[in-house]
């Protein structure tokens, strides 16, 4: 599983930690996420991600 | 001195006539700023952002000339940033349980600056506040616009839209409001403002203000926290922001050159030339780097649809000014610009090859292998960097 990367603030999104914050469980792949997920750190969505 | 915007909403911040820099020497500001604090009195009195820490005790002392500090209710913290926050330590230091009212973002980013565990109250986007007299804050988060705490807050019944940060301008005035001013002069810097701060963010603005938009809210004024407020027209610089956040650009063509002996200024004004032989009506605009101002040289990239990047080579390499501007146009993440290299060499000649590839990395469709030059350019030469402009042209 790839980590991706915020083009906006530039928060790597860690499928191995997950997102504690927004109640994602490690291990969730980034194409597993809901589409309603944010980034973390400044609220971007997910189509601003782009593969690290 | 309190000065009026409308009811029992004041302004109350300070003019900066005599700044030059900013962001540190970051930001070149040549008709000064302002750093915009309201004051909103009634049944609740409330403080929507202060002013840069230099100029704190300056603002509490008209604070206090105006409003019994102890009578201020809450303190609305739109943006954690010093220019907006730096009177908070000295001000939270004489009425230290005021509540304030922010982003959970702006609260950690307030604790980061100042280490101050404050009241803070959080807020999401769509919470209200009521403050007596059937009027309301409405909180509307706007992360990333353009740091990850920045909020706006709506007055409701006034429909005044207190935006912070967004739709902003570096630009001095005693006089407040946009109909005050120079037309020219404020659009000139409300550009320079978008250009050299929000560009990186402009996919995000493109929801934020289609979201803002779904609300419905009458805005009647907008209340920035830097340069005029609104008020005439307020939409048309949410209009002006909608068109640049959509990878604005003109059908202008902006040089960018350094130059050691002036080969590659003459290599320059040839491809200006040529681009004007196969395409008459575009602009073009050709700045020497090292003498010009960097940021004003970035607004003139933002309005373009392709830059030319020129430098020689010296020691295997580019001519560090332009090394810098590239990297000031990376960090800007531009969309949807072409780019081209050019410049002078004596022995070895790989400055045009590296610009390229820096221009590639800095998201700009490097359309050829740009034009290279051994040592100064004869009339031969000359006549190929207009033939290279005229490729440019037309594209």
């Amino acid at each position: 599983m790839g980590k991706y990367v915020c083009a906006i603030c530039g928060y790597i999104y860690d499928p191995a930690l997950g997102d504690s914050e927004g109640g994602i469980a490690p291990g969730t792949a980034f194409a597993d996420l809901p589409a309603d997920w944010v980034c973390p750190e400044c609220g971007a969505s997910k189509e601003e991600f782009v593969a690290e | 001195m309190k000065k009026l915007i409308k009811n029992n909403v004041y302004w109350l911040g300070k003019v900066d006539w005599d700044l030059r820099k900013f962001h540190g020497d970051e930001l070149s500001t040549g008709r000064g700023s302002s750093y915009n604090s309201y004051l909103v009195q009634e049944e609740k009195n409330v403080l929507i952002d202060t002013v840069w820490m230099p100029y704190d005790n300056e603002f509490i002392a008209n604070l206090a000339g105006e409003i019994d500090l102890n009578k201020i209710d809450y303190i609305i913290v739109n943006h954690s940033e010093v220019d907006h926050s730096g009177s908070l330590p000295e001000l939270m230091k004489l009425i230290p349980d005021t509540p304030i009212y922010c982003t959970a973002n702006g609260a950690k980013l307030l604790k980061g600056h100042y280490h101050q565990d404050w009241n803070f109250n959080i807020v999401k986007t769509g919470d209200r506040l009521e403050i007596g007299n059937g009027k309301e804050l409405v909180f509307v988060e706007m992360q990333m616009l353009h740091w990850p705490d920045s909020m706006a807050t709506y007055l409701t019944k006034d429909n005044i839209l207190f935006s912070n940060d967004a739709f902003g301008q570096h630009l001095a005035t005693e006089n407040l409001f946009n109909d005050k001013v120079d037309p020219c002069e404020l659009f000139s810097e409300a550009i320079k403002y978008y250009a050299n701060i929000l560009t990186p963010f402009s996919s995000v603005l493109r929801k934020k203000l289609q979201e803002i938009i779904s609300f419905g809210l009458t805005i009647d004024i907008i209340a920035t926290s830097h340069g005029v407020i609104w008020r005439d027209n307020p939409m048309q610089i949410v209009e002006k922001y909608a068109l640049w956040a959509n990878d604005y650009q003109e059908d202008q063509i902006t040089i960018v050159y350094d130059t050691m002996w002036n080969g590659t200024k003459k290599i320059a004004e040839r491809i200006v030339e040529g681009i004007l032989k196969a395409s008459p009506d575009t602009t073009v605009k050709i700045f020497h780097i090292a003498r010009s101002d960097h940021n004003d040289v970035i607004t003139e990239v933002f309005k373009s649809k392709m830059v030319v990047m020129g430098s020689p080579t010296l020691n295997n390499n580019i001519l560090p000014e332009i090394v810098g501007f590239i990297s000031n146009m990376k960090g800007l993440k531009f969309k949807n610009k072409k780019a081209a290299a050019f410049g002078c060499y004596g022995w070895s000649g790989e400055s045009v090859k590296q610009m390229n590839e820096l221009m590639g990395s800095a998201g700009f469709e490097v359309i050829n292998e740009g034009f290279r030059n051994l040592w100064n350019p004869d009339e031969d030469q000359l006549a190929k960097a207009v033939e290279f402009g005229e490729q440019l042209g037309k594209l």
